[in-house]
């Protein structure tokens, strides 16, 4: 996500590197590539006119003395600037003292409405909430039982009547007085928003149930569109917040920037894959971190943290700060490392990673290919590869269907990784000490 | 190979962050891990219970179930292919009204102006990024209006406009945007693209219009990922009179359309829709399952006759990424562009028509099975500038 944006900000400041002194000149060609790039990555023109004037009055007035290069200085001002502009801290849904608190989703067709319903309801009940589902999209054909299955599949009931929205609204809070539930998710009809008749059906949905929160979903891949849909929203419903969806794709997402820009309200969530699991709070510093090529180690490691069996973890950080991690350790953090989804989404994650690996399709059914090497080498390969010659290598090439080229490959490549994991030992294996990459291109400290 | 190298950076930063976590979010992360393991399951995924006086459906997983439409819903005699469906079509620009009054004035004052000048230029790179035509394709046109600008010695901005118009309505114009159909065999379209754009209701559209038509439709309910994809193509085929073809939820797709291709073959159909899970393009994996939903189709040499990307009006660059991968993947002969009838302006279809050579077929413009109409360049582009 925000992958080519931040490909943009890097070449641009890759050839503002080397010079000394920030000028007006530079500074607005810095203007005129950052526009571009934000326009390409979709945010809204009048967006980007507002954004830019901010980085450049801010650029002009920066103090330039200070031990950052200007390059630096201006990389620090547009992050600070897009973190303010998707929203400063995280937002948080508002809970209602006297429950049920009711979170009410609204949207565009196909925003992925029902699907952040089933997500969110899950969400709140791994924090301890009773989250009760409520369809009330009674017009795209089987909307309801798709939010009956979702419903299910995450454990939370879901109450539709086929009466019409404004009464199955009325009605959820006596469902969930009922059943003893807090919290009401309640499923809305996607509309598009020069729709009178139903966006007045809205207004009166939200006359009725009185939401805490009214969520618009927003498709990251939505270009110029997404400022009229969110001031439309914004305008004749009102809305407490955003929920960002599909950011799993390449889409730059600027509609996230557009969208919290004209509206003034945080992005609470973001989806971020198929799955219901994969539904996360917006983080949007760590966004803006994205935005510039900065990685996402803070979602890395709450990724890692989730999927990694720390005893084994523990074990092969032991081995690996003795020097002795083997093939046989590798393939079992790999298995590891396979739970932590898709390897190009964790790629995108990693700060400063060496732009030709960032960029190479990783598809996952290539470590499949890597297993097999690894899996047709004998224990005594696997613990010292330097056993390994040339008709143990035609061997392992056929023994697992590959090439000896494959299997020299992932030798070599072994051995820089092992080359790392003893600089990494070096530094003590402590927290955020990364041992330098091979190629990696010199990364602005920040 | 380099992926070794990635993955022992990534084992890296992992193996530091988990190492030192403390022992005390352990709890938490046993607890999140087991909820993770219960939820994401396929397998174990609960079939939904079968809604009183459906059709039923319930079969051991993987097979597969025709449902003949419901008896009763009258079929219209076949006609003569080619011939025009009678119903009377909406065009693009009587479904515009809201969305014209918000549009008027884009370019109103500026065919009041009378000198060609570098607010008008800007104004025209505003108007075109505002719809979504993309920077990239923004710059090529303007160029190249400079050049015809300057050969036509325009002086006006009216004509400036003009020029721009006929340029585009030209791109656009290039290709063939009629929707193969050959007479006496089953014809295959296949419908792609991302979550949410609207594929399921534009199968919906085509097979009522096809079907009161004369064409004997078959619909196979290859989205088995989506929570009741299935039941809502059910409906579908229930409200126009086609055979459904389905699996289980979390089936195999590709026994979907084996079957689908079977069953078209018994019946004699005319038409098969082939709907299919939403996906982002850059999921290799549901890519790969694509590619091989199309070899299976492939099997009965010559059946692929379409195979259409639904691309929603309010996408922004991105659709180029789409068209360019799933182009990649199953070769995509035309665009579906939905919900039209917003203020959206879809002018991404322009950098995947010029760029792609992918020609847009169709366009969504309303919820009633009319409102998926052909597609008209003089009217997409007047759209565009609507004023």
């Amino acid at each position: 996500m925000f992958d080519s944006l931040s490909d943009r900000f890097e070449s641009i400041f890759t050839r503002m590197r080397g010079r000394g002194r920030l000028g007006e000149k530079e500074i607005d060609e810095i203007a005129r590539e950052i526009r571009l790039a934000l326009l390409e990555a979709d945010v809204n023109f009048k967006v980007v006119k507002s954004f830019i004037n901010r980085v450049k009055e801010e650029a002009a007035g920066a103090d330039l003395s200070k031990s950052l290069s200007p390059a630096q200085q201006v990389i620090k001002i547009v992050h600070q600037e897009l973190i303010n502009t998707l929203g400063g801290e995280t937002g948080k849904l508002a809970m209602n003292p006297k429950p049920p608190t009711v979170v009410m989703l609204v949207g565009l067709q196909g925003s992925g409405k029902t699907t952040a319903c089933g997500k969110l309801a899950r969400h709140l009940k791994s924090q301890g909430l009773q989250p009760l589902l409520v369809a009330a999209d009674l017009q795209r054909p089987a909307a309801v039982t798709q939010l009956q299955v979702l419903g299910e599949q995450v454990g939370v009931p879901v109450y539709s009547e086929p009466t019409d929205p404004v009464a199955v609204a009325r009605n959820a809070r006596n469902e969930a007085g009922r059943l003893g539930k807090n919290v009401i998710v309640l499923d809305t009809a996607g509309r598009l928003q020069i729709d009178e008749a139903l966006m007045d059906e809205l207004r009166r949905m939200r006359e009725v149930v009185e939401p805490d929160n009214v969520l618009l979903v927003v498709d990251a891949m939505t270009g110029q569109e997404a400022v009229s849909v969110a001031e439309s929203f914004a305008e004749t419903v009102g809305i407490d917040g955003v929920v960002l969806t599909k950011l799993d794709g390449d889409a730059r997402g600027g509609a996230a920037l557009s969208v919290k820009e004209v509206t003034g309200k945080p992005i609470l969530f973001a989806g971020v894959g198929e799955k219901l699991v994969d539904f996360e709070p917006f983080h949007p510093d760590r966004m803006a971190g994205r935005i510039l090529g900065m990685g996402d180690v803070l979602t890395l490691i709450e990724k890692a943290e989730a999927n990694f069996d720390q005893e084994q973890a523990v074990k092969a950080a032991t081995k690996l700060r003795k020097g002795n991690f083997s093939l046989d350790d590798f393939l079992e953090q790999m298995q590891q490392v396979k739970k932590m989804g898709p390897l190009q989404n964790i790629i995108g994650m990693i700060p400063g990673m060496p732009k030709e690996l960032k960029n190479t399709q990783v598809d996952d059914k290539e470590l499949g290919k890597v297993e097999a090497i690894i899996r047709s080498m004998t224990p005594q390969e696997r613990n010292d590869i330097s056993l390994i010659n040339g008709s143990r290598r035609l061997r392992i090439a056929k023994g697992s269907g590959t090439t000896t080229q494959d299997v020299n490959a992932l030798l070599k490549q072994f051995k820089m990784v092992q080359g790392m994991m003893k600089q990494m030992a070096g530094a003590g294996g402590k927290k955020g000490r990364f041992p330098k990459m091979p190629n990696m291109g010199d990364f602005p400290g920040m | 190979m380099t992926l070794v190298l990635v993955l022992g950076i990534v084992l890296l930063l992992a193996l530091a962050a988990t190492a030192v976590a403390t022992v005390s979010k352990r709890s938490h992360k046993a607890m999140d891990a087991a909820e993770r393991r219960a939820v994401t399951q396929p397998k174990s995924r609960p079939e939904p219970e079968p809604e009183p006086g459906e059709v039923e459906i319930v079969l051991p997983a993987g097979d597969d179930v025709v449902v003949p439409p419901e008896a009763g819903i009258e079929v219209a005699p076949p006609e003569p292919a080619g011939e025009e469906p009678p119903a009377v079509r909406p065009r693009l620009r009587d479904r515009l009204g809201k969305a014209r009054a918000l549009l008027a004035g884009y370019f109103g004052d500026l065919r009041g102006r009378t000198v060609i000048d570098d607010e008008v230029w800007e104004e025209l790179e505003e108007a075109l990024i505002r719809a979504d035509v993309g920077v990239t394709v923004t710059a090529q046109l303007l160029d190249d209006l400079r050049r015809r600008a300057k050969e036509a010695s325009a002086t006006t901005p009216s004509e400036l406009l003009d020029l721009l118009k006929a340029d585009l309505i030209d791109v656009l114009s290039r290709a063939d945007r009629s929707l193969t159909f050959e007479p006496g065999q089953p014809n295959v379209w296949m419908f792609v693209g991302v979550n949410g754009v609207g594929k399921t209701t534009s199968i919906g559209k085509i097979a009522q219009r096809e079907a009161a038509g004369g064409r004997r439709v078959v619909m196979a309910a290859a989205d088995t990922f989506r929570a009741a994809a299935a039941e809502q193509l059910q409906l579908w085929s229930q409200r126009v009179g086609a055979d459904l073809v389905r699996g289980q939820d979390g089936a195999d797709p590709g026994s979907v359309v084996f079957d689908a291709m079977a069953a078209a073959g018994n019946r004699g159909a005319d038409l098969v829709l082939v709907d299919t899970a939403g996906r982002l393009h850059t999921k290799v994996n549901l890519m790969e399952e694509l590619k091989k939903l199309r070899r299976i189709v492939d099997r009965t040499p010559g059946a692929l006759k379409e195979v259409l990307l639904v691309i929603d009006a309010s996408t922004g660059q991105n659709g180029l990424n789409q068209a360019k991968q799933f182009g990649e993947a199953v070769e995509v002969t035309g665009v579906i562009l939905t919900k039209l009838d917003g203020t959206a302006k879809g002018g991404i279809v322009l950098a995947v028509q010029s760029e792609l050579g992918i020609p847009v077929k169709l366009v969504g413009v309303g919820e009633s099975a009319a409102d998926l109409i052909e597609f008209d360049p003089e009217e997409f582009v007047e759209a565009l500038f609507a004023a």
